[in-house]
């Protein structure tokens, strides 16, 4: 048939972030070729042998926090926000949990936690039960069937942690790849206080080399880790599946090429390939026998919902962050959490509901309810302190003792947000992008299970906080519970934990993908992000993205297993 | 270092920023360190190519290694399109105005100097805070952009001799040195 049909590659696959990079790995390791498309620069790595940094990625807060280096510009690619349907007006338009739009997508800023998640969230509706106005669902697989992937994950980006640290942890088939690297200062106090009250804190498992890992270096702490790129390469997501894939010479990279749609045949059964704009507005076709979208959870709908493609009544509905809720503690000491690698210190506590959490559910007429996982964190640098201050003698006097900086520790909890059919992702009727499409408008309401959560859970860790030494603690969530919100203020959730409005599952009248993440009514489109997944749990998205998208991109190919760990590794463990 | 403001309007920028952040103990005020000219900078950005929006990588030189940050990074057409909206306005062009006109931020601070009047570096400082305070909007727009300059990169030409991460105890950035396991781990 090839030689009657020529293909211009195997598979194209649409986004170079951590679920792109792993389908293109796995397709082309099995001798696909495939053209990836991204629609932003590349700033990651060069594109001809031997595929090295291009030394775009430096300590930079302006460039990276204030000056969109990563992409998406807001005013090319304005989003909008409003929390319910009767709003006409958006509430906010500009960024809207942007997640980079670069090669390497969300991987390249991203400070590479990366835990998985446990056996009961792949069975939250069989084990636990349903949440009245949610639509709680069972995955399709569950995590036994996940757990050689998470292993393989954690091998292909390069996994540092301790597999004996966390109590709550799901089985796993052997220890992490790489030990822990250096814990920070402000962790190890905050650490100890949540022992000393019961908690079982213990040391994160991080995408970042603790030591030498598959040519790359070991990180050096340099702090400018999350919202950065890694200046050496101590982070494996996703430069080193890009660079595998790279190597096998059947994978080419073209950055500034934005997908318009999916090319569908006569039938509108199958894609014939896809069409994009290049960096000088030229149209493109380019065919295949595979389309692998990997967008992210905002924009794979929206390119979706522009194609024709997935189940019409579903197609980006479920949207699902995290309801964080940041619980933060000023110290009389200084915790210099600008140095490190982020977070090294996670628990699950708030996960594995106990018999206070069971009746504060109650109390809030829930059946149960589950939070999610608390990294212990500090604040960043400085540009983002100062702006957070008020101008005057004040500004100056509150740099020099720096309460919000460096003397400030953080928990964030990443609690799990129930997937409401209401809460959605779809097209603005009048803001437009640069390219003169609609924006992406988010309509999103948390449920009442996870506030009901924030709110059983704030004061909890206000008490550890206050037990590590903090003078003074307060909590927020975001995003702003209502009767928080300013005038004014930006109303979204800051998480760029982004999933499920492509949702995958059994039945093809409530899902958009077949438990090979397939869309149902066209067969070779997979989606390889965490669109596909059916709830949030409260675990960040990333390795979960990477072992499905292993998963999904294995079937394709036909590998009844998971195969061996396919890259070189010089680690000196 | 190229120039959008007069020479008069960047004294009245100096003299406003240095209100916003003030000198005080070891804080250098705005004015000393150099905010103003980073806020000129940004605004003469594309009087320069490449444009000084995004400084090079990976190391400036200041903790080993080659320095690279003033060799900047050439944007493409959209970003260009983006950042020259941002700080020259839509100016009635449609490939700006695809959700309507954009006020620019040399147009920002061309009238928000104006308003607070040539004389007003001369101003007791009762009277200058009086006049900022009177274009909230401006005032947040020259804190917003005097933060940055007091703290970011001096190649973006504010931060003048450091001054403004040495007064915070800020290594700014450190690489390809970083922090050592010791320096991570232990009490400062």
């Amino acid at each position: 048939m090839r030689d009657l049909n020529p293909r211009d590659a195997d598979a194209v696959v649409i986004g170079t972030g951590p679920g792109g990079a792993t389908a293109a790995h796995v397709l082309t390791r099995a001798g696909r070729s495939v053209i990836m498309l991204e629609k932003g620069r590349n700033h990651l790595l060069a594109l001809d042998a031997p595929f090295g940094p291009l030394g775009h990625v430096s300590n930079d807060e302006l460039k990276f926090t204030r000056r969109h280096f990563l992409g998406p510009d807001p005013l090319l690619e304005p989003r909008t926000f409003r929390d319910h349907d009767d709003e006409t007006e958006p509430l906010w338009v500009g960024d809207v949990n942007n997640l980079p739009s670069t090669v390497g997508g969300g991987g390249f800023h991203a400070d590479g936690k990366l835990p998985r998640f446990r056996e009961v969230d792949f069975h939250a509706w069989s084990e636990l039960g349903p949440i009245d106005g949610a639509d709680i669902v069972d995955w399709p697989f569950g995590y036994d069937e996940l757990e050689p992937y998470y292993t393989e994950a954690e091998q292909l980006v390069g996994v540092a942690g301790d597999h004996t640290a966390n109590p709550f942890a799901a089985w796993r088939s052997g220890p992490y790849p790489m030990p822990p690297g250096a814990d920070m200062f402000c962790a190890t106090v905050t650490a100890a206080a949540a022992e000393r009250l019961g908690y079982h804190p213990y040391r994160a498992p991080t995408g970042v080399n603790s030591v030498e890992y598959d040519g790359r270096p070991a990180c050096n702490n340099c702090g400018f880790c999350a919202f950065y790129g890694c200046p050496i390469e101590a982070k494996g997501d996703p430069v080193g599946l890009l660079r595998a894939a790279l190597h096998t010479g059947r994978c080419e990279i073209r950055p500034e090429s934005h997908v318009t749609e999916i090319a569908l045949d006569a039938t509108g059964r199958r894609a014939r390939g896809v069409r994009y704009l290049d960096a000088q507005g030229d149209l493109h076709e380019v065919s295949a026998d595979h389309v692998v979208v990997a967008c992210g959870a905002f924009e794979t709908p929206r390119l979706l919902m522009r194609s024709g493609v997935g189940n019409p009544d579903v197609v980006g509905r479920y949207l699902m962050y995290h309801l964080q809720t940041l619980v933060l503690g000023l110290f009389p000491f200084r915790l210099h959490a600008h140095k490190g690698r982020a977070v090294t210190h996670l628990m699950d506590d708030p996960i594995v509901p106990d018999a206070e959490a069971a009746v504060a559910a109650r109390a809030a007429g829930l059946p149960y309810f589950r939070g999610g996982i608390v990294e212990h964190g500090g604040a960043g640098q400085p540009i983002m302190e100062a702006i957070h201050l008020p101008p005057g003698e004040m500004h100056s006097r509150l740099m020099l003792d720096s309460p919000m900086r460096d003397c400030m520790a953080a928990f964030t909890m990443q609690g799990e947000d129930l997937p409401q059919a209401t809460n959605r992702v779809d097209l603005d009727p009048r803001v437009r992008d640069a390219w003169g499409r609609p924006a992406g408008r988010v309509t999103y309401t948390p449920h009442v299970h996870d506030v009901a959560c924030a709110l059983h859970w704030a004061p909890r860790l206000e008490a550890v906080m206050k037990d590590a030494g903090a003078h003074t603690t307060f909590w927020v969530t975001s995003p702003p519970l209502r009767d928080h919100r300013r005038p004014g203020a930006d109303p979204t959730p800051t998480s760029r934990h982004v999933m499920g409005t492509a949702r995958m599952g059994t039945d093809p009248r409530i899902t958009v993908c077949d438990p090979h993440q397939r869309c149902w009514d066209v067969d070779n489109v997979i989606v390889a992000d965490s669109s596909v997944f059916p709830t949030s749990t409260g675990y960040g998205p990333t390795l979960t993205i990477v072992a499905t998208a292993l998963r999904a991109a294995g079937l394709l190919v036909g590998d009844a297993t998971p195969s061996p760990i396919p890259i070189s590794r010089s680690a000196s463990r | 270092m190229d120039r959008f403001l007069s020479d008069d309007e960047h004294r009245t920028l100096a003299a406003a920023c240095d209100r916003l952040i003030p000198p005080l103990d070891a804080h250098p005020g705005a004015a000393a360190l150099g905010v103003a000219d980073y806020i000129d900078a940004l605004l003469a950005a594309f009087t320069v190519d490449p444009p000084r929006i995004w400084a090079g990588g990976p190391f400036s030189g200041r903790a080993g290694g080659d320095g690279h940050f003033d060799e900047f990074l050439p944007l493409s057409p959209l970003e260009e399109l983006a950042w020259r909206t941002r700080i020259e306005g839509s100016q009635g062009d449609p490939a700006r105005e695809f959700n309507g006109p954009v006020a620019g931020w040399q147009q920002e601070y061309r009238a928000g100097l104006a308003a607070l009047g040539d004389d007003f570096a001369n101003q007791p400082a009762e009277e200058q805070d009086r006049r900022l305070a009177a274009d909230p909007a401006f005032k947040a727009r020259c804190y917003q952009h005097a933060c940055e300059g007091a703290y970011s990169a001096p190649e973006y030409g504010g931060n003048r001799d450091l001054a403004g991460w040495r007064a915070i105890q800020f290594a700014g950035d450190v690489q390809p040195r970083g922090y050592t396991d010791t320096e991570v781990s232990g009490r400062a």
